[in-house]
């Protein structure tokens, strides 16, 4: 089947103030197309307030292989997270 | 509203009860059989949409009729004569074009008439019709897509569209034929006269049918006889034979 | 199980010896309950076995949609026809997560299609049952689903990211589809004799059916082991079968219905019941091909498929007629 619809990678805006948080995928000829698709596919249960839809295709990713120099440099910065630091009782709430 | 005609109340709210139930159910047919999965949930959500309206406004015809009937009692417990719906809310399924374009057709009167059922001055009316009308919105949103998308796609689907298109046409008139029920309403405030309402429709359709690259029929001959039930087509007696057979078959049930 | 007799991929279980270096990593991201993704390394028996499960899956989701559906047009009351059709919608959009998910492994929703439609591959031996009266509808809400929902709790925690998630998200969902079932044939039995009458049939009929859903004996699963390893098959069937059982038995009391087999009976030793296995021979004859409804089943979802090519390929040129127009303006 050479005509089959593109795949469109969806996210949804579950409430207001939130991010739009990937729900899954669907098939529609065109970009409108595809946002009513998940309108009616991901949103029965009244799960959302907005709707991002992309072209599976368009999205870039890293590699499965490259995690270790990406991720890993960041997990000895520790200094970066609060709970490093330790501030005596007296000082209250900081 | 005490100088209302209780009696052409009940005829309205019949009519627009009727319709979403047949159409409703003409749409349920197709779960499961659609031609792509997107498009079999799309069209669930509409069938159940129409049946959500259909128990308000049965619901609310049972409460004027007040003979103590529910909007099942109603729906469940009628006979062809006693139906109300437009004949092109009967008519079959057909190919996947034939049921989006009777969609279409039926989602440009519903949303121009709902708009004007908003302002009615009877709060019963003007409440269901403001939460039916954001629901339509949508649905007349997406069949305007699909009719726009298959009457400008292949040769096939253009061909396909444009027979649909000629074969509901006769059934369109009756959406805006008055009579007495609704002169009626029109004294009461209730509701606009369908009359004054075919503008509007024609200028949702002629703009949606030109971008799909369709011919809208020239003839403005119109079967008529679903709305005040003197002639029903041979559709809806096989309908309501399924629908209701439950019901009918075992009436002491409750379910 | 809506994934029956999956035959896993490759030769069986290695053992660690015989596992490459790559093997061996990826063996141990399953056992620390990490989560294999899409573009990670996995073996080609684990991708392969997948989609077949996974596929397998869908397809149940989408003819099962044809028994319920069945009854769609017949729902006694407007609440029960909206509950019935929102399930059966349901069916359909867990069919949808689920092929999308299969997809990921790098084959094609049509490719799957095409395979159901031409019975490479298989689905569910439940649905080639047919659903003869109104209780069944509550009967296939609350055996069917029921059996359903107790394999997939705990296929969320399969090693496979998106089949997991594909899981939780229908699991959410899934849970409106037993209790509408139950309380539909609730109704049924406490009503009228006839109704009572039906309520009992649906049970009697889709009671073995049901217990078929968890796939042949563990003795004669032969494909279990290794997909247990990858942690795409979390219990065995005889364990789920038998908590199924231990579950229903007390449901079907409430209901005063019969018990749809005389030989069950709580056994204080093993402190479980005691049932009767359904008859393998005629899931083996359903799974051939010579169900009930299969030839029907497959004929309905063909002509879904062949009917409504020419408004998938009609919406698809048009919008390639849009996208090539707007690309002319720029």
């Amino acid at each position: 089947m050479q005509n089959e619809w593109p795949l469109w990678e969806v996210f949804i805006r579950g409430q207001h103030g939130m991010s739009h948080r990937h729900v899954g995928s669907l098939h529609a000829p065109n970009a409108e197309m595809a946002v009513k698709n998940a309108r009616d596919v991901y949103t029965r249960r009244n799960e959302g307030v907005s709707i991002w839809v992309v072209e599976a295709k368009h999205i870039t990713a890293t590699a499965p292989g490259d995690k270790g120099p990406l991720f890993e440099p960041s997990e000895s910065k520790v200094y970066r997270h609060p709970t490093f630091y330790d501030i005596p009782d007296e000082v209250g709430h900081m | 509203m005490a100088n209302v005609d209780q009696q052409a109340l009940f005829q309205f709210l019949l009519r627009m009860g009727d319709n979403t139930l047949v159409l409703g159910h003409r749409v349920s047919e197709w779960c499961g059989h659609a031609p792509v999965l997107e498009e079999d949930i799309a069209l669930a959500n509409t069938a159940l949409d129409l049946i959500g309206q259909t128990q308000f406004w049965l619901g609310l015809a049972g409460e004027v009729e007040g003979k103590g009937q529910d909007a099942d009692a109603l729906a469940f417990r009628r006979d062809v004569w006693d139906f109300r719906n437009f004949l092109i809310c009967e008519m079959p399924n057909g190919d996947f074009g034939q049921t989006l374009m009777r969609q279409f057709l039926f989602d440009a009167w519903a949303s121009v008439t709902l708009a004007h059922l908003q302002k009615s001055s009877d709060e019963r009316v003007a409440g269901i019709a403001a939460k039916a009308s954001k629901e339509v919105a949508y649905h007349l949103e997406r069949s305007s897509d699909t009719i726009v998308g298959l009457g400008d796609g292949t040769a096939e689907s253009h061909d396909r569209m444009q027979a649909a298109l000629e074969y509901l046409w006769p059934y369109v008139g009756e959406m805006f034929a008055s009579d007495d029920v609704d002169a009626n309403m029109v004294a009461a405030g209730i509701a606009t006269d369908p009359a004054g309402l075919r503008g509007e429709f024609d200028a949702i359709i002629t703009r949606v049918l030109t971008q799909a690259t369709l011919n809208i029929p020239q003839s403005t001959f119109a079967h008529k006889g679903g709305r005040d039930g003197s002639i029903h087509t041979e559709h809806l007696g096989h309908l309501l034979t399924s629908m209701q057979w439950l019901q009918r078959v075992y009436p002491d049930a409750s379910w | 199980m809506y994934a029956q007799m999956v035959k896993s991929a490759g030769t069986g279980v290695k053992s660690r010896e015989e596992m490459t270096d790559q093997e061996r990593d990826f063996q141990d991201k399953i056992d620390a309950d990490i989560k294999i993704e899409p573009r990670d390394w996995m073996p080609d028996d684990y991708r392969a076995t997948l989609i077949r499960q996974m596929g397998q899956h869908a397809h149940s989701e989408i003819v099962g949609q044809l028994p319920e559906g069945n009854w769609i047009t017949r729902a006694p009351t407007l609440e029960r026809k909206a509950i019935l059709l929102a399930k059966v919608q349901d069916e359909a959009g867990h069919g949808l997560y689920l092929y999308s998910a299969a997809e990921t492994l790098g084959v094609t929703r049509d490719e799957l299609t095409e395979m159901l439609l031409d019975g490479r591959m298989k689905y569910s031996s439940i649905f080639n049952y047919p659903t003869l009266n109104w209780a069944d509808i509550g009967a296939v809400g609350w055996l069917v689903d029921g059996a359903a929902i107790m394999n997939q709790v705990p296929l969320q925690r399969t090693s496979y990211g998106p089949y997991s998630r594909a899981m939780i998200r229908i699991c959410k969902e899934e849970s409106f589809h037993q209790r509408q079932g139950y309380d539909a044939i609730r109704k049924m039995a406490e009503g009228t004799v006839a109704q009572k009458k039906m309520a009992q049939d649906a049970l009697n009929r889709l009671w073995y059916p049901s217990l078929m859903m968890f796939g042949p004996s563990d003795k004669d699963s032969v494909h279990s082991a290794q997909s247990m390893a990858w942690k795409i098959k979390i219990n065995t069937n005889d364990e789920l079968r038998q908590k199924f059982v231990d579950q229903t038995v007390p449901q079907i009391k409430f209901l005063g219905l019969d018990l749809p087999d005389d030989a069950i009976v709580w056994n204080e030793e093993t402190s479980q019941h005691d049932y009767t296995d359904p008859d393998w021979n005629e899931f083996f004859d359903v799974i051939k091909g010579n169900g009930p409804c299969n030839v029907d089943r497959l004929a309905a979802r063909n002509k879904a498929w062949d009917d409504g090519a020419w408004v998938r390929e009609g919406l698809m040129v048009h919008a390639q007629k849009k996208a090539a127009a707007k690309l002319a303006a720029e």
